[in-house]
C-alpha cells in the first residue's frame, strides 16, 4: 500500500510541477477568480439580494465556470502522453496503471481545490456584511470541490480517448454540459409535460446540477456524496479500460 | 533472463508477431534485426509489458510479464522506439522522476542520476529543459532513463537512431560493456552494429524468426560465403579451370579473362570448409607456378544474408 501511495504521489508531484512550470496555471487561476467575481457581483446580484448567503449569488455559478475551465485543465492529461509517446514510457515503469490515473487526477484536482480556496475573500466579505450560515458555506465548498472532481474525471476519460487535446476538450465539454442540463430547472420544466414525471426525476438524479443543489443549501447527504464519488470512480475506472485498449492497439 | 515462448500478437485480422520464441541469457547481447514492419517494436512492447500478447509467454528473470507485471518491469530498463521524454521538464527533473518511479530516493537517486549522466554524456545539459535539446541529447536522455536503476535486463529499441557517428560508437561500446553483466536485447537496422556488439542475432520477418545465431554463423548463410577469388597471369583460362575443378573442395568455378589476366571465382562444395579451400588453391598455384595477383576468401556479408532471407520471403507470397 505504501508503495502504491509513493507511486501515486510521484506522478502527482510531476503533474503539479509540470502545471506550474508553464504560465497556464497562473492564467487559469486569474481567469477563474475574475470570472467567478464578475458573475457573483454582477449577474449574481450579490449586493442587490441583501442576503448573507452565498448559495444563489456565488455557488450558483460554479457548475458553469467549471464547465468552461475544468476541461481546459484536464484535456492534456493523457492526450499529451499519447501525442509525445511518453505513455509507453510511463506504463512500462514498475507501477500499476491505476497509480498513474489516480496520480494525474489528484494533481489536477488539488490545483482546482487551490483555485477554489483562493475565493476565500468572498467568505470574508459576506461575514463582514452580515451573519451568514457558515455551515452551508462549508458544505457549498465541499460540494464545489466534488463537482470539480467529477468534471475532471470526465475530462481525464475523454483525454485518454484521443491524442488531440482539443478533441478531448470538446468531448468533455459536451458531456459535462449534458450532466448539468439534465437537472437544470429551465430544461427539466420544459420536458416535464411531454416526457412525464418519472423520466424527468430519473434524469434529474443523474445530474450534477441536482446533486450540487443540496450542498449549496447546506445539506450534506450521503446520496449526493455517493453520486459524485461514483461519477468520479466510474470515469477513472473507464479511463483504465480505455488505456488498456490504447496499449493493445 | 529473458524467455519468450510462442509469442503472438494480432491486430484485428493481421498477425504482427507470429509465434516468436527465443531466450537471452545474462552476459548476452542479442541483436534484433528485421525490415520495417517486421514486428520488432511490437515484440519489444510485449517484452516490456506495454502491450498484452494475444497468446504466448514472456518471462523476465523467472517472472511472467502478464502475471506479475510490476515485478517483471522492475528488472527491465526500456528505451522505446521514439525515445520519448517529458518536454516540459529539465533533464535532471525527468531522470529524477524516473528514478523515483523505480523506487530510488534521496542520495541513492542523486547518485543514480550522476552515474547515468556520466554514462550518457549528459552532465552539461542536466539543468536544461528537454524541449531545448537536440535530437541526439533527447535520445540519450531517454537512454539514461533506461539505465537509471542499473537493470539486469535492457530492452533497447533502435538505441543508436539519430546519433552522430561518434555517439553511435560510444553507445555501441556502452552496450558491449554492459552486455558482460546484463541480458541485453536491442533492435537495429544497421548491420555493422550487430557485428560490432552482438553475441547473437535474430532476424525477424513478417512476425516470424527466420534466422537465429552468432553473427559468424549468420554470415555463413550468405550465398557467396567461403567463395574464393583468384586473379593470376601466366596461364590459359581453360587450363586454370581444369585444374581448379579438379580440387576436391571446389564446387562451381566461374572464370573471366581480360587480356593475360585471368580472374576465377570458386564456390566451395560445402559451406563448412572455411578457409581450407583458399589454402588448397594457394598450394595449387604454387605447384602450377601461376603468377598470383590476388587470392581472397569471402567472409560473407551480413547484409547479403539479411536481404536474401527477408526478400526471399517477400517474393513467396
Amino acid at each position: 500500500m505504501s508503495e502504491s501511495f509513493r507511486n501515486i504521489w510521484t506522478v502527482t508531484k510531476r503533474e503539479l510541477s509540470g502545471l506550474f512550470a508553464s504560465p497556464v496555471a497562473y492564467v487559469f487561476l486569474v481567469i477563474f477568480l475574475l470570472l467567478l467575481g464578475f458573475l457573483t457581483f454582477s449577474l449574481g446580484g450579490f449586493f442587490e439580494r441583501g442576503q448573507a448567503s452565498l448559495s444563489e449569488s456565488f455557488f450558483y455559478w460554479h457548475p458553469w465556470v467549471y464547465l468552461l475551465l475544468v476541461p481546459a485543465v484536464g484535456m492534456r492529461l493523457w492526450a499529451e502522453e499519447r501525442r509525445q509517446n511518453t505513455l509507453e514510457l510511463l506504463l512500462t515503469m514498475p507501477i500499476a496503471p491505476w497509480h498513474a490515473i489516480v496520480g494525474k487526477f489528484l494533481a489536477s484536482w488539488l490545483f482546482l481545490v487551490l483555485a477554489l480556496v483562493l475565493t476565500f475573500p468572498i467568505v470574508i466579505t459576506v461575514g463582514r456584511l452580515g451573519s451568514p450560515d457558515y455551515g452551508s458555506i462549508i458544505s457549498g465548498y465541499i460540494g464545489s470541490a466534488l463537482l470539480a472532481g467529477s468534471f475532471l474525471a470526465v475530462t481525464e476519460l475523454t483525454s485518454a480517448m484521443t491524442r488531440n487535446q482539443i478533441i478531448s476538450l470538446i468531448m468533455a465539454l459536451v458531456v459535462c454540459f449534458g450532466l448539468i442540463l439534465c437537472g437544470f430547472e429551465p430544461v427539466t420544466n420544459l420536458i416535464q409535460d411531454t416526457l412525464g414525471d418519472t423520466f424527468v426525476s430519473l434524469l434529474r438524479s443523474l445530474s450534477t446540477w441536482y446533486h450540487f443543489d443540496a450542498f449549496k443549501r447546506g445539506v450534506v447527504d450521503f446520496r449526493d456524496l455517493l453520486y459524485f464519488g461514483s461519477v468520479t470512480g466510474f470515469c477513472l475506472f473507464t479511463t483504465s479500460v480505455v488505456l488498456r485498449g490504447v496499449r493493445g492497439a | 533472463m529473458i524467455t519468450v515462448e510462442n509469442l503472438v500478437k494480432e491486430f484485428g485480422t493481421k498477425r504482427a508477431v507470429n509465434g516468436v520464441s527465443f531466450t537471452v541469457q545474462k552476459g548476452e547481447v542479442l541483436g534484433f534485426l528485421g525490415p520495417n514492419g517486421a514486428g520488432k517494436s511490437t515484440t519489444m512492447r510485449m517484452l516490456t509489458g506495454y502491450m498484452p500478447p494475444t497468446s504466448g509467454k514472456v518471462s523476465i528473470g523467472g517472472r511472467e510479464v502478464t502475471e506479475d507485471p510490476i515485478a517483471a518491469k522492475k528488472l527491465v530498463g526500456y528505451l522505446p522506439e521514439s525515445a520519448p521524454s517529458y518536454s516540459d521538464m529539465t533533464v535532471r527533473g525527468f531522470l529524477s522522476f524516473c528514478a523515483e518511479l523505480r523506487g530510488l530516493s534521496g542520495s541513492a537517486r542523486n547518485d543514480a542520476i550522476q552515474r547515468v549522466a556520466g554514462l550518457c554524456f549528459l552532465e552539461n545539459v542536466l539543468h536544461q529543459s528537454v524541449d531545448t535539446l537536440s535530437k541526439g541529447y533527447k535520445h540519450r536522455t531517454c537512454l539514461a532513463q533506461a539505465l537509471i536503476h542499473d537493470p539486469e535486463v535492457l530492452v533497447l529499441d533502435e538505441p543508436t537512431d539519430g546519433l552522430d557517428p561518434n555517439q553511435k560508437h560510444e553507445v555501441r561500446q556502452l552496450i558491449k560493456r554492459m552486455g558482460q553483466t546484463k541480458a541485453i536485447i536491442f533492435s537495429t537496422h544497421i548491420l555493422e552494429e550487430v557485428e560490432a556488439c552482438c553475441s547473437r542475432a535474430i532476424i525477424i520477418d513478417r512476425g516470424v524468426v527466420v534466422a537465429n545465431g552468432t553473427p559468424e554463423q549468420l554470415k555463413l548463410r550468405a550465398r557467396n560465403a567461403g567463395s574464393v577469388t583468384l586473379r593470376l597471369t601466366g596461364a590459359a583460362a581453360e587450363a586454370v579451370r581444369g585444374k581448379l575443378s579438379g580440387l576436391s573442395l571446389a564446387g562451381e568455378v566461374s572464370l573471366g579473362a581480360d587480356g593475360s589476366v585471368v580472374t576465377a571465382r570458386i564456390l566451395p562444395r560445402d559451406k563448412n570448409v572455411g578457409l581450407e579451400l583458399g589454402r588448397a588453391i594457394g598450394d595449387l598455384a604454387l605447384t602450377e607456378r601461376w603468377k598470383v595477383e590476388e587470392l581472397h576468401t569471402e567472409e560473407g556479408r551480413l547484409d547479403d544474408v539479411f536481404r536474401a532471407i527477408t526478400t526471399a520471403d517477400t517474393k513467396k507470397s
